[in-house]
């Protein structure tokens, strides 16, 4: 039982060698904020008056979703055998499309805590970002949490954890989060187990940005980890990728409030405030240096984000596109991997197509822009990048369907992706069966333990980012858990499908999908569609069509009759009301050609919940 | 009348008028609706304010009803007095339901006497009264005439028993004749009330209807299409698939067929549902709810237009007949139209009747309109090239679509 440290450290003026860095590896839900919350009372940084569930899950939507998008770090004294440490922990983000965020605050760290849930196991999610961590020579310590609940096996889960990571399953630390059991031994664990930071304080400084976070009050507040030398406050600072330079304003450690200090120095972890107001201009991943003095060498492992799906966002009220303008500029302060430009559909008006990292950080961002700026958004079906190359060897690079070349083309390129799928072994047939549909190719197959497989796929990124996972869990009973990471890209036979009403076509409908699931997607637009656009004065054909080709065609007949029967002395304010409430829907169709086509038709045309669709029929 | 109120403003307990209910109104016609909210049976495709005997508590039963729409007369008279509108007389009255029939027909004659007795009947003022095929005598019916009443309107519905048990209406069909010919043996004019459209109902079956109705020889024809109203029977029977769902392009073509065994008998149509042997034989009280005109309306749940004011009373006879009982209003809500709003109702409610509009009253939406419509055939071209907005019988099927493109909506 270690007490709390009767005297903290202080900052600036720390020995390195009393420095612990560590960040906590865990899935979505398998309590990893909880834990936190307890590391944050046990020390004492967080007095329990204050305490409230998921301390450092700043954003609504984290808060709501329960998922960490944004990781911080926070510095917490403890004591072990007489000697107070300061112990940096950095949170990470969880899910798969953050994972250079995630391999960025791991190369802030000497150690991570492998948490997992003992009632679940692992999942590919964590798999993939241990080996991150181990690819980064960061000792882990294997935690097992939720030791609580009565489902829990942590003999089983330890044993696999043993397996994976090496070593005695008797060494896998038992917690819970929740009541707190076994976590003060974690915490001395971290002091013993985790190797010091080794840095030069006497070299010129070089420290990492692991996260870069807007703030409406403060402006860019910038986390990162000193390697070598010192920051002060007031100095002049660079940007190494960009050579730019600010004045530091504040400079401090989160425990968990923002507390400004005298500056970092080797080892430490702490943020940095230079006035600048867009998170570009402080990149996770950039070293920063004194600027009278920088550095020869940058940390290196920097690159730019790179947006993997692309998708079109329109607001449904036409009027509303400079609002939806600004929230975009103004979540880009915020997420330096969100890019966009503007972008006219001849059917749903002027809008943005915007890059995403993964189909979560699509949904995050669309949600964002409704919760936070009431936007009404409309959001074409996801796609990925191709490259096309040309009879003339040109290529062209297609971020929209709409951009697909007409006439021949010699050859499309399509990203792929390396996935890896954990699940239990009864379900390895329906996911082989899957991901063949999907085009995958097996790379490979490893059982983790008895009943627990690891299935390696190289797969089609355009063939993920739909509905894949949606598919996976409900082909698995929800236990698959998946991750995955771009790998190169192959050549295929890819088409573009074009949706016509009335012989005009609607950009927002059209596909790019492989040949031989033309005549599906062509098939089930048109029938869709049918169901969804009301009948109109004259009769509209659907077609689907690759080039000149129609693959499909339905009817929509012309309606016959729209009148009420009777409008007599009490039916007139009704029938008023009703013409004025027809007015107002009016509003929400758009004209393709002469068709009108309600709002709600594009939104459940482009919606891929097929289960919707089945449980209408 | 729907059964269902509108949302509108709260209406004051005196009933006391907005001044704009008594601008211009010696310029509009006066008129009378008495609303019967009795039926012997409920049927299953009616979503009208209206109630079996069984459904009745004490205070609101038929024996004392006419007693309490002669007290609504009565204060119908001094709020609008109050209100400044000037004394007019009717120049309709009708009485709907309901079947007012089931009132005894004496009960009838007394509320059209109190009616003369306030306000008086204009010199050949049409006065009509709903019946049932089979709530009807030639005793009742001479009373009526008697009493001054000059038009019956029957609701025969359809002529094929199937259809009509789908319906729930319980008279027979070989009734309809017989009342036909002693309401003409009384005096009264008679109009025939036509459903089609009912599930079940055949082409065929339609087409035997029509011919019954035409054999009546009634001075006027209604026809409307099955609307399945929500909270109804019907509409829990179609939800539940017990009964088909209709068909728009069925009614569509029994509508094209209507019209066309009524124009070969002689019958002109002159609102989207409604057709006459001549002109004097159209229903001068439904022109005037289309035409703007004011009327009041009494009984529970009815509609009142004054002016661009409109108010409905409450629903139940009950609650009616208690706060006449206390001399208070019964208006439970009420609207007061701006120019705007009337223009809107005014382009909606003319453009269903063959008077039709004058191109000049639409907006400039509505006037970049007609061209299209006239190509597409729903627009009369003649007679928009001479300055009118007139429905052609494609229009007619289309009238809401019409309308919402001469509002530029």
């Amino acid at each position: 039982m270690s007490p709390m440290a009767r005297t903290a450290p202080v900052p600036a003026a720390t020995d390195p060698a009393i420095i612990r860095n560590f960040c906590i590896i865990a899935h979505i839900d398998h309590g990893k904020s909880t834990l936190a919350d307890r590391m944050l009372q046990l020390t004492g940084v967080v007095q329990p008056r204050d305490m409230k569930a998921q301390y450092l899950d700043r954003m609504d939507i984290e808060r709501e979703r329960g998922i960490t998008i944004k990781s911080q770090a926070v510095r917490m004294p403890w004591e072990l055998d007489g000697t107070a440490y300061a112990l940096n922990m950095i949170d990470t983000p969880g899910h798969v499309d953050f994972t250079y965020e995630v391999s960025r605050s791991l190369a802030a760290c000497e150690g991570a805590v492998l948490l997992v849930d003992a009632a679940q196991g692992i999942e590919a999610q964590t798999l993939a970002n241990l080996y991150l961590a181990m690819e980064n020579d960061l000792t882990i310590i294997p935690v097992l949490n939720k030791i609580d609940l009565p489902a829990a096996q942590p003999e089983k889960y330890a044993e696999e954890l043993a397996n994976l990571i090496g070593g005695d399953p008797e060494d896998v630390l038992k917690v819970s989060g929740k009541t707190g059991e076994g976590v003060e031994a974690l915490l001395d664990k971290i002091v013993r187990d985790l190797p010091a930071p080794v840095g030069d304080a006497n070299a010129p400084a070089r420290a990492m940005i692991f996260d870069s976070v807007y703030d409406s009050y403060r402006g860019v507040v910038t986390y990162v980890r000193v390697v070598d030398g010192q920051l002060s406050p007031r100095e002049r600072i660079q940007m190494m990728s960009t050579k730019a330079s600010h004045e530091l304003l504040e400079i401090g450690v989160s425990s968990p409030e923002p507390t400004p200090t005298k500056g970092l120095g080797v080892g430490e972890v702490g943020y940095l405030i230079t006035g600048v107001k867009d998170v570009r201009q402080s990149k996770v991943g950039d070293t920063v240096t004194n600027y009278a003095k920088p550095a020869p060498e940058s940390l290196g492992g920097y690159e730019d984000p790179k947006p993997m799906v692309f998708s079109g966002l329109y607001p449904i009220d036409g009027s509303d596109y400079p609002v939806l303008r600004d929230a975009l500029d103004k979540l880009k302060l915020n997420d330096a991997a969100l890019i966009y430009e503007p972008e006219t559909s001849a059917a749903l008006g002027f809008g943005f197509r915007v890059g995403f990292l993964g189909l979560l950080h699509l949904e995050i961002t669309r949600e964002r822009l409704e919760a936070e700026f009431g936007l009404d958004l409309i959001s074409t079906a996801p796609n990925v990048v191709y490259q096309v190359t040309l009879e003339d060897k040109n290529v062209v690079t297609v971020t929209n369907p709409s951009e697909f070349p007409e006439g021949k083309v010699n050859e499309v390129r399509e990203p792929m992706v390396s996935a890896t799928i954990l699940a239990p072994s009864e379900f390895v047939g329906a996911i082989m069966e899957l991901c063949q549909s999907r085009r995958g190719q097996m790379k490979g197959m490893d059982y983790l333990s008895e009943d627990r497989v690891e299935l390696r796929y190289w797969l089609p990124l355009a063939e993920i980012v739909f509905d894949f996972f949606d598919q996976l869990k409900s082909k698995t009973r929800g236990y698959a858990s998946l991750d995955w990471k771009a790998d190169g890209e192959q050549v295929a036979d890819l088409v573009k499908v074009d949706i016509l009403l009335q012989g005009e076509q609607v950009d927002a409908f059209s596909a790019i999908t492989h040949r031989d699931k033309a005549y599906s997607y062509g098939v089930m637009m048109t029938s869709k569609l049918r169901e969804l656009i009301p009948r109109q004065q004259f009769e509209v054909p659907i077609q689907a069509a690759i080039g000149s080709r129609i693959i499909a065609r339905e009817n929509i007949r012309a309606i016959r009759k729209d009148v009420l029967a009777k409008c007599y002395g009490g039916d007139i304010s009704r029938k008023r009301k009703l013409l004025e409430k027809q007015k107002e829907g009016k509003k929400r169709m758009k004209m393709v050609g002469r068709v009108e086509v309600p709002q709600e038709a594009f939104i459940a045309a482009l919606s891929s919940d097929e289960s919707k669709d089945k449980a209408k029929k | 009348m729907p059964s269902v109120l509108p949302v509108g403003d709260p209406a004051p307990l005196d009933g006391l008028l907005p001044a704009q209910a008594a601008e211009g109104a010696a310029g509009r016609e006066f008129c009378l609706y008495v609303h019967i909210p009795f039926c012997a049976v409920r049927c299953g495709y009616c979503d009208f304010n209206t109630y079996t005997a069984k459904e009745l508590g004490s205070g609101a039963s038929q024996a004392e009803y006419s007693g309490t729409v002669n007290s609504e007369l009565d204060f119908a008279v001094k709020a609008l007095a109050a209100s400044g509108v000037p004394e007019r007389k009717l120049s309709t009255v009708f009485f709907g339901g309901g079947t007012p029939t089931l009132l005894p027909a004496a009960d009838l004659a007394s509320i059209l006497r109190r009616a003369d007795q306030l306000w008086g009947l204009e010199a050949g003022a049409e006065v009509t009264t709903e019946a049932n095929p089979d709530s009807v005598t030639p005793e009742s019916l001479q009373t009526l005439a008697d009493a001054g009443f000059t038009r019956v309107s029957f609701g025969m519905q359809s002529a094929v028993p199937h259809v009509l048990k789908v319906l729930d209406r319980t008279h027979d069909p070989e009734r309809v004749p017989q009342a036909v010919a002693w309401a003409r043996a009384a005096g009264l004019k008679v109009s025939l009330d036509l459903i089609y459209g009912t599930p079940g109902e055949s082409m065929a079956d339609w087409v035997a209807s029509l011919e019954a109705t035409i054999a009546c020889s009634p001075d006027h024809i209604s026809a409307y299409s099955l609307i399945i109203e929500d909270g109804t029977k019907l509409a829990a029977q179609i939800r539940r698939s017990e009964v088909a769902a209709i068909d728009d392009d069925d009614h569509a073509d029994k509508y094209l067929k209507a019209d066309e065994m009524l124009a070969a008998a002689g019958y002109t149509w002159y609102e989207v549902s409604n057709w006459a042997r001549s002109d004097p034989d159209r229903c001068r009280h439904n022109l005037a709810y289309w035409r703007g005109a004011d009327w009041w309306g009494a009984g529970p749940g009815a509609h009142s237009h004054m002016g661009g004011v409109r108010w409905w009373n409450v629903k139940h006879p009950a609650a009616y007949a208690q706060r006449l009982s206390t001399s208070v209003s019964p208006a439970a809500g009420r609207e007061t139209l701006d120019g705007r709003t009337r223009q809107v109702e005014h382009i909606m409610l003319q453009t269903r009747i063959i008077d039709g509009l004058a191109t000049a009253e639409l907006g400039p939406e509505g006037r970049d309109a007609v061209a299209g419509l006239i190509a597409e055939g729903l627009l009369d071209g003649a007679a928009a090239i001479a300055g009118t907005v007139r429905l052609t019988l494609q229009g007619r099927l289309l009238a809401d679509a019409v309308v919402r493109r001469l509002l530029g909506y």
